[in-house]
């Protein structure tokens, strides 16, 4: 283990919240135009109903679902890099569990909005509380996310804490406008060691129930494809099909948020590339898991070729959707696997192009998983327009789609700036205990 | 156009007189049964009453009855459905020529979207070698529905007498229930209805009626119970000239098109009726007959299909 020699004061120095220097704020504001965008498309949809987008009888669930899948996926990570890796007693994840659970927070709150966007009646989604059937998968979902939700946050904030502390003594531009708030967060915590020992407890509770949780919501969002009949879905594959999917585009969100974060605020000494290695190794491990399980998942019905999964294998395989699912494929898996694979490919730049490849990869195949089912129904599509026989989202679906990406971008960026991204207190008391 | 219209009433009230009969027989409480057979005796006053058909008839006194008030059911009674009763349905695939009447009918009086059919016609053929029909499918009305299963807000249920219907002012619109159906007879209202209401025809929204739709919901087949509450067969039964649809009571073991009636369990067993899909264990309450001995030839129905420029070859 590499052992950093920096005294706390210049650890808390490097890692003090920033304020957004010319190229943080050309970021923050194509987020906000891109949500802006969103906000608009909309509002257009509200107005005119779900008839704005290209979704008709037989697709009847477009990106906004696949979106959904995306962002419940994505936030998986916050329960591997937290609570895993520490009830593993695995210490240099340190400096990525802030940036994980992040994640994790914000990936979940836009998966909450994207299915209100995709609800015909949106205005009717306090239906789920006070009729709310426990036997509907999608009660499920509304359950464990809320529940996963809640436990994200706690184990954002609750970590947060001793560095509230150090917020609250700490000047400078990047952090005095917000002391206020620091103060209502975190002005009871005196760091005494009760409520250190309470809150490490609180923290280990937190993680041994998030990893149920967790396993819970992507299991249970893949029921709502898998507790139905169409080819394609109707797998008992699914759920560790997902899980495993899930923990990929995770980690590969990750890779790509620690080689941002290391650049924009200068972390070198912090996230190395010792980091970069490991973070390889564990999405090269990941991707060949959501590899197996998607031989899994083609493979062996197309050994079968039964009637209703023909034609949606040839369409994925041979078809129409062909390019985009070996683009899924070799994009998604692949290649980050061919680059990560090799030591060389574990250096930050190659990770970082590796992460990006696996984000995009991930979003495409939860499209792919989404759409090309619905294009096969048991009865053929008939006595309906032309337009409903296919399915190209329109422009306000893009637009709410991207929307609600850079949304998420724009809550982790905020977080950024407010609160430091790698726990400072943590990694003061780590490095003493190295030194030791 | 108009001689249609009064003609196509006339089989209505006939139509209803025979489920009234067939009701009778069961139970009186049914309003529309009521003095049927309670044996009256002419009083000798005449009143002087103006037919359907405009001309000046005479009836005896005692024989006038008011004309039975159906009260528009509200959607708690709707979500219980008619006691005792079990209704299904028998499509005779032998009788179809694709002439789309019942489409035609069932799509007007539910105000369902010119681009949607609750109804549809499929031209299907099983294998190469096999010879082509039409397939009339509508709701299966399944008794294990895939869709009550999954909605999460008891938007659309399962009645006691078999009926699976969509209350709108609860649905979310999520469509898990279009996903989960694997008969494709679910249809979103993506936009508002394009059926232009006559002014004073508006009626309250009653989910055996399905009327008016609501933008943001499901709708589907409704299977008609509020035409059983007046008598009348569903408006698919009653629009097809050539009784392809027939409409009954399993418990009565009895289902009819308005000409003919037929013991549903005998209809069943001398013409080998199936169900579509059984292996999924959905149970519906629609029995098909094989297209065997057929009135018509498959390519009869050709004619309909150019009009409704759908392309046959696209799913084969």
């Amino acid at each position: 283990m590499e052992k950093l020699k920096i005294s706390p004061e210049n650890i808390t120095k490097d890692l003090l919240p920033q304020a957004f220097g010319k190229r943080g704020m050309i970021w923050t504001a194509s987020l906000l135009v891109l949500c802006g965008i969103g906000l608009f498309a909309y509002i257009r949809q509200l107005t005119y109903g779900l008839e704005v987008t290209a979704m008709r009888d037989y697709v009847s669930w477009g990106i906004y679902i696949s979106n959904f899948v995306f962002f419940v996926a994505i936030s998986l990570v916050g329960s591997l890099i937290t609570a895993v890796f520490r009830l593993a007693d695995v210490h240099w994840s340190t400096p990525l569990t802030r940036i994980a659970e992040i994640i994790a927070v914000s990936a979940i709150v836009f998966a909450s909005i994207i299915i209100i966007v995709d609800m015909g009646r949106p205005e009717r989604f306090w239906y789920l509380m006070v009729y709310g059937r426990v036997q509907s998968p999608i009660m499920w979902d509304v359950i464990v996310i809320a529940t996963y939700f809640v436990i994200s946050l706690l184990l954002l904030y609750l970590p947060l804490l001793p560095d509230l502390k150090i917020l609250l003594k700490a000047k400078g531009e990047g952090v005095n406008k917000f002391q206020k708030m620091y103060r209502f967060m975190g002005s009871f915590w005196k760091g005494l060691a009760l409520q250190e020992k309470i809150n490490n407890k609180a923290v280990t509770i937190l993680c041994i129930t998030i990893i149920p949780v967790a396993f819970s919501i992507h299991t249970v969002t893949s029921w709502l494809f898998a507790t139905t009949y169409r080819p394609g879905w109707d797998s008992t594959n699914f759920g560790a099909y997902f899980i495993s999917g899930a923990f990929l585009v995770g980690a590969g969100g990750v890779v790509v948020a620690m080689y941002v974060f290391r650049k924009a605020y200068k972390l070198e000494k912090y996230i190395t590339e010792m980091h970069f290695d490991k973070m390889g190794k564990i999405v090269v491990l990941l991707a060949l898991l959501y590899l197996y399980f998607n031989i899994n998942e083609y493979l062996v019905p197309a050994f079968k070729m039964k009637k209703p999964e023909e034609a949606h294998l040839n369409q994925l395989f041979a078809g129409e959707f062909a390019p985009l699912f070996w683009f899924a494929i070799c994009v998604g898996m692949l290649i980050p696997i061919a680059i990560m694979l090799f030591k060389k490919g574990r250096k930050p730049i190659p990770m970082f192009i590796a992460g990006v490849m696996v984000v995009v990869g991930a979003w495409f195949k939860r499209y792919l998983i989404v759409t090309p089912t619905l294009l096969h129904p048991f009865l053929p599509m008939y006595n309906v327009p032309q337009s409903y026989h296919h399915y190209f989202p329109s422009w306000e679906e893009w637009a709410i789609a991207i929307g609600s990406l850079a949304g998420a971008l724009l809550v982790i960026t905020f977080f950024a700036r407010v609160f430091p991204i790698i726990p400072i207190h943590e990694t003061i008391t780590e490095q003493h205990e190295n030194a030791e | 156009m108009e001689n249609k219209e009064t003609k196509s009433r006339r089989e209505f009230i006939a139509a209803g007189l025979l489920a009234s009969v067939a009701v009778g027989c069961s139970t009186k409480k049914d309003p529309f049964t009521a003095g049927v057979d309670e044996g009256v005796t002419a009083s000798g006053e005449k009143v002087k009453l103006l037919s359907v058909d405009g001309e000046i008839i005479e009836v005896d006194k005692a024989f006038l009855k008011p004309v039975p008030v159906v009260p528009p059911v509200s959607i708690d009674a709707s979500r219980i459905g008619i006691e005792g009763k079990k209704f299904v349905m028998v499509i005779d695939l032998a009788r179809c020529k694709n002439l789309r009447k019942c489409q035609e009918a069932c799509n007007h009086v539910h105000h369902v979207h010119s681009d949607q059919n609750w109804m549809k016609i499929y031209p299907l053929q099983e294998s190469e070698h096999t010879a082509p029909y039409w397939q009339p499918t509508n709701c299966m009305h399944c008794d294990e529905p895939p869709c009550v299963k999954v909605c999460p807000v008891d938007a659309t249920f399962k009645r006691q007498d078999g009926i699976v219907l969509i209350d709108n002012e609860r649905c979310i619109g999520c469509r898990f229930c279009m996903a989960a159906c694997p008969y494709s007879s679910r249809v979103f209202n993506w936009q508002e209805s394009d059926y232009k209401e006559v002014a004073g025809t508006e009626q309250p929204y009653s989910p055996e009626t399905s009327v008016p739709q609501k933008r943001g919901t499901v709708g589907k087949c409704d299977f008609c119970p509020d035409r059983y509450r007046e008598g009348k067969l569903p408006y698919c039964v009653e629009a097809c000239p050539n009784g392809v649809f027939l409409y009954g009571d399993m418990n009565e073991d009895s289902v009819t098109n308005g000409a003919e009636t037929f013991r549903l369990s005998e209809l069943l067993r001398d013409k080998a009726g199936y169900r579509l899909m059984e292996d999924l264990g959905t149970k519906p309450s629609v029995y098909y007959l094989p297209p065997v001995s057929r009135s018509f030839k498959f390519e009869d129905g050709m004619d309909d299909e150019s009009k409704a420029d759908k392309d046959i070859s696209s799913h084969k």
